[in-house]
């Protein structure tokens, strides 16, 4: 292949999923899958899975979809499901894959609530929460680490994509200022920038 | 905690379900950054709630699998049961399903605009900083505390060099957690 042709492949490889959920019951099942394993949060999980295991979304598509999840009110995974379930299969899909993604999970947590009392003071499960807490973050971690590959095919270009990335570490992480300020903050800046680098 | 059926009254839980409902449009970056307002609403203003149940609640809720967002069903539940879990959970999901499905249309249908590829692009770098910001804050409790900082790296390095499933990873932490090496 010439090098423009495996340009073109590259860039098709980034905006062409491998595979399509096949039925609303594979929706279902794949999200209820996805939430079952998510503890300490579902977004790692969800990027193995859509995008690893599944592939329905190449790594562009995940960080464009979570973009937008992100500024939108609500829950970040529960926008997820929805927007995927809607590419796919319109409303039902949409529902679908919510379903899939709380029904059977919060039957397990009102089953945990109600044991709960019982056995939370026990030294072993604390310790076994605090290691599952541990894990969690490293999940969210190494999750970011994939997903920044993606920013260098992206407009921005990585000195601005470093930039934007760190000062929204310091402001969220370090300094914990609340999201919404941040957000507003950085966003419109970052969006005028890119806008003015994709100039056609 | 709460029996299955409330002795709240309707109007009880309809206000439950309205303040949730409009915490809902609030909840940017996820239901769990209103929780000062829930709390200030559960316990400081109606007393439903004592402050330890509160944060047993939710607790509860980051300790089983599931998105996050199922504390808000522990903290209905334990507020007034079936019908606690059920009007607090229609409550915060509603507006923001609604939105994001107006959103999402939207944007799928003018993806190809210069508008819109700006706009997912931009805010690209601020997601991966806002996820690194997320594991940072996890982490936050390990901390100081070799066995758990070992768990912290060790699934980073599992996770990005393997294709290991993560219930790999959480099964390790919960043994070792349990055995006291975290």
């Amino acid at each position: 292949m010439s090098e423009e042709a495996v340009q073109t492949a590259v860039a098709d490889a980034a905006v062409t999923p491998a595979a399509v959920p096949q039925s609303l019951g594979d929706l279902f099942w794949t999200f209820t899958r996805m939430s079952l394993q998510g503890f300490g949060g579902v977004l790692a999980i969800a990027q193995r899975e859509l995008v690893e295991r599944k592939q329905w979304m190449t790594r562009e598509q995940f960080v464009e979809t979570l973009s937008v999840s992100q500024v939108l009110p609500g829950p970040n995974v529960v926008n997820l499901s929805l927007m995927i379930g809607d590419r796919h299969f319109g409303l039902r899909g949409a529902f679908s894959a919510l379903a899939g993604m709380l029904l059977i999970p919060l039957l397990v947590v009102l089953a945990i609530t109600a044991l709960y009392a019982q056995f939370a003071t026990h030294p072993m499960v604390s310790g076994a929460l605090r290691g599952m807490g541990a894990v969690s973050a490293g999940l969210v971690i190494a999750t970011a680490f994939k997903l920044a590959v993606t920013l260098r095919r992206g407009p921005m270009g990585v000195p601005l994509s470093v930039l934007f990335g760190a000062v929204t570490f310091v402001a969220v992480g370090l300094l914990r200022w609340p999201l919404v300020w941040v957000l507003l903050a950085l966003g419109p800046v970052a969006i005028a920038l890119a806008w003015h680098r994709l100039k056609p | 905690m709460t029996a299955w059926f409330t002795t709240h009254s309707w109007a009880d839980i309809g206000s439950l379900f309205g303040h949730f409902l409009m915490l809902s449009f609030l909840a940017i970056g996820g239901a769990i950054t209103t929780t000062p307002e829930m709390s200030r609403y559960l316990v400081t203003e109606r007393g439903w709630l004592s402050p330890p149940e509160f944060t047993a609640s939710i607790a509860i809720a980051q300790a089983a699998p599931g998105p996050n967002v199922l504390f808000v069903a522990v903290l209905g539940w334990n507020v007034a049961g079936v019908m606690g879990a059920a009007a607090a959970m229609a409550g915060i999901l509603i507006p923001s399903t609604a939105l994001s499905l107006w959103a999402t249309r939207w944007g799928q249908a003018r993806k190809e605009t210069r508008g819109v590829r700006a706009f997912t692009a931009g805010l690209a770098p601020i997601t991966i900083g806002l996820l690194i910001a997320t594991g940072w804050i996890l982490s936050g409790p390990a901390a100081g505390h070799v066995g758990s900082m070992a768990l912290v790296l060790g699934t980073v390095v599992m996770m990005v060099r393997t294709k290991l499933s993560p219930m790999w990873a959480v099964a390790a932490g919960a043994v070792a957690g349990a055995l006291g090496f975290a």
